[in-house]
């Protein structure tokens, strides 16, 4: 029976927006776009930190990375002088060494060494990086087998020369042939292939020392470490324009898996002081990943905080504008309170009354400003290539919302309709 | 006491209004008592006090002193939530401007009384089409007030102040708004239901009017000035 009654309000309520439809629009537009906006720009924040946060939680929460890179050459001039060509940098063994024996909670530490070179096979041949590393590279990094297996220990320890590589190199070096059992060649070593791997996203997806920009490249040859050592040899020479330097670098990069992510945090300043102690120049760096996501979430917060912010004051001023509009319709309306109350309308039906309209006009609002607001992102996606993810809790938000907004801003024109007096009301011209 | 063959019973009713430092005294002690069934006319100059008197005999508005006694009730201490209960159940309106609701089609605006009432419409239906059919507008019930002439909006009114079964039916200058020919319609529908047995307080300027009911009451300053039976 109160239902009825309240459809009957509804309908009502309805019926009365519709009869100055313009206006119920242009009054309703205040909380589409607020709606709309809310979600759209959450989902588009969501789909920015999305790609970066799931990049990052690729390389391993639990890992640490460390990386060699040369020194700043300040001292260029002296080394030409001094007619040394080689430059030594990096880590070494030994530090690969010392972090396995002193940092706590440490579960692996994997020596790579990351050598650009061309991979050919017969005619055929693709830039690509070769990267000496151990037997347990897949499960550090995630790394899927597609066919065949990964090196073993045995591989290691025999220093043989076999490889396993990515899936992209292994369509673009073999469109016709089976690469397993067939040989590639680097330099003029040749390799035997014994698996493939499925493109993933580690971080020797991308050509070294660029870890945040640059193409993916998914030209991976992964060969015994040892095989690495006595193959390529520690010096790499390099022409550029006329001049040669070479480089003597051990050990390209370093990740150390710590048992869990506490681990992770007391052990970056342990591992940043122990390689400072045998590091007389700053030529490592260390990539936390943790470290990474966590900055990742904080700036995902703090925007998501502005964007709050922003839909809050967009809502407040839809808000503004439909109690501006009520408050005129109910000025307008004043005849009819008095008819209503003179026929039996108690205060609180004149109440219901007015908040329904209010409720009608915030939550049809807020119903379109969801469909745009879903669809808006979709086509942003569709022009420009964006990822964007509305996120269902951004809806019920935003939606929620519009209609908080509705009682809120109808409360006060409600009431004023309702604290007529029914004989002034009805004398209202 | 309230008698108990009258309908309305008013003892000393006194209506004040303070328009700023002045006291506006509009009622200055009136009684009247109205019995079931009656067609009682109010005349009087302008600003003696009738629509003071309609008003809270319609339990619009309260009086600054006296008692009022509808169907034996006390209703002149009643909130404000009772008296909108009061009226809604048992009293009916006609309005000098019809005052119907704009949104509305005439079906509906008979309806209104009904909303608040708390019943299912859809069980009162047939009752509605049938008052409009007793005024007349069997035809017209989804038409909108705006297209309807004068007469047929006051009758719509009529039917809407019928729908709740009232004990009595109170207009303000019901007529007043009209050309002689739909305020003939009009009064005929009135004494019509008087016929049939309906208590209907009236006010009016015309003495052709209140000519039609069975006792005229004559207000001036407001006190009555007289009282007469046709
Ligand atoms: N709300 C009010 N505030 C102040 N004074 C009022 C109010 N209502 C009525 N009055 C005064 O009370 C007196 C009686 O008014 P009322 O409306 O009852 O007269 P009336 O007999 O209906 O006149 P008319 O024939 O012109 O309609 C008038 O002097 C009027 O000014
Ligand atoms: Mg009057």
């Amino acid at each position: 029976m109160i239902s009825s009654q309240l459809l009957n309000t509804i309908q009502l309520g309805v019926k009365s927006l519709l009869l100055h439809k313009l206006r119920s629009g242009l009054t309703m537009l205040g909380i589409i776009f607020g709606v709309c906006s809310v979600i759209a720009m959450l989902a588009i924040g969501e789909g920015a930190s999305y790609e970066a946060q799931e990049r990052i939680k690729r390389l391993g929460s639990t890992n640490i990375i460390i990386n060699s890179f040369k020194p700043p050459e300040q001292n260029q001039d002296d080394t030409s002088n001094n007619r040394s060509f080689e430059i030594q940098y990096g880590l070494t063994y030994d530090d690969a060494g010392r972090l396995q024996r002193t940092i706590p909670g440490v579960l692996h530490v994997m020596p790579m060494r990351i050598i650009r070179e061309n991979i050919r096979f017969g005619r055929r041949q693709e830039p690509g990086q070769v990267i000496g590393t151990l037997s347990n590279y897949p499960e550090i990094q995630g790394l899927e087998m597609a066919r065949g297996r990964f090196i073993s220990q045995t591989d290691e320890k025999h220093q043989r020369n076999v490889c396993v590589i990515t899936a992209g190199l292994a369509q673009r070096l073999f469109p016709y042939q089976d690469p397993l059992q067939s040989t590639i060649r680097v330099q003029a070593i040749y390799y035997q292939v014994i698996g493939i791997v499925r493109e993933t996203g580690t971080l020797e997806q991308r050509p070294q020392r660029s870890q945040t920009d640059g193409d993916p490249v998914d030209n991976n040859v992964y060969i015994p470490l040892s095989t690495a050592r006595s193959r390529f040899g520690e010096t790499l020479v390099r022409r550029n324009s006329g001049s040669f330097s070479a480089e003597r670098v051990e050990l390209h990069r370093i990740i150390v898996k710590m048992r869990d992510t506490d681990a992770v945090i007391a052990a970056e300043p342990q591992i940043k002081q122990l390689l400072t102690r045998f590091h007389d120049q700053n030529d490592y760096e260390l990539i936390v990943p943790l470290q990474l996501l966590r900055e990742a979430e904080a700036t995902k917060r703090m925007f998501n905080i502005v964007l709050g912010s922003i839909a809050a004051i967009s809502l407040l001023v839809g808000g503004i504008g439909i109690m501006n509009i009520m408050l005129a319709t109910v000025t307008e309306r004043t005849r009819e309170i008095g008819v209503r109350r003179a026929l039996g309308a108690k205060k609180k039906d004149i109440i219901t009354q007015f908040l329904i309209e209010t409720i009608v006009l915030s939550i049809g609002g807020g119903l379109i400003g969801v469909v745009l607001g879903i669809v808006t992102p979709l086509m942003v996606s569709f022009f420009t290539q964006m990822v964007t993810v509305v996120t269902p809790w951004s809806v019920i938000l935003a939606f929620g919302i519009s209609g908080l907004t509705g009682v809120v801003f109808g409360l006060y024109p409600a009431s004023q309709a309702a604290k007529l007096d029914p004989i002034e009301a009805l004398r209202h011209e | 006491m309230p008698d108990p063959e009258a309908i309305i019973e008013i003892k000393q009713v006194e209506k004040i209004f303070q328009v700023g430092e002045v006291e506006v005294r509009a009622l200055r002690g009136v009684d009247l008592s109205i019995a079931e069934g009656s067609f009682v006319a109010i005349m009087g100059p302008s600003g003696s006090g009738k629509s003071t008197m309609l008003n809270i005999l319609g339990c619009l508005d309260r009086p600054t002193r006296g008692q009022y006694y509808l169907g034996g009730e006390d209703v002149s201490q009643m909130d404000d939530d009772t008296l909108s209960t009061v009226r809604g159940k048992r009293l009916g309106f006609i309005f000098q401007s019809y005052n119907l609701i704009a949104q509305l089609t005439v079906i509906e605006n008979i309806q209104v009384p009904l909303i608040y009432q708390g019943v299912e419409l859809k069980d009162y239906e047939e009752r509605c089409q049938e008052l409009a059919a007793l005024v007349g507008l069997a035809d017209r019930l989804d038409h909108r007030p705006t297209q309807l002439s004068g007469g047929q909006q006051q009758r719509v009114a009529i039917a809407r102040s019928l729908v709740n079964d009232p004990l009595m039916i109170l207009a303000d200058e019901p007529t007043g708004n009209l050309d002689s020919q739909t305020e003939q319609e009009v009064l005929e529908i009135i004494e019509k239901l008087n016929a049939d047995g309906k208590t209907i307080v009236m006010v009016t300027h015309e003495d052709a009017v209140a000519a039609r009911a069975q006792r005229v009451v004559h207000m001036r300053d407001g006190v009555i000035a007289r009282d007469v039976q046709n």
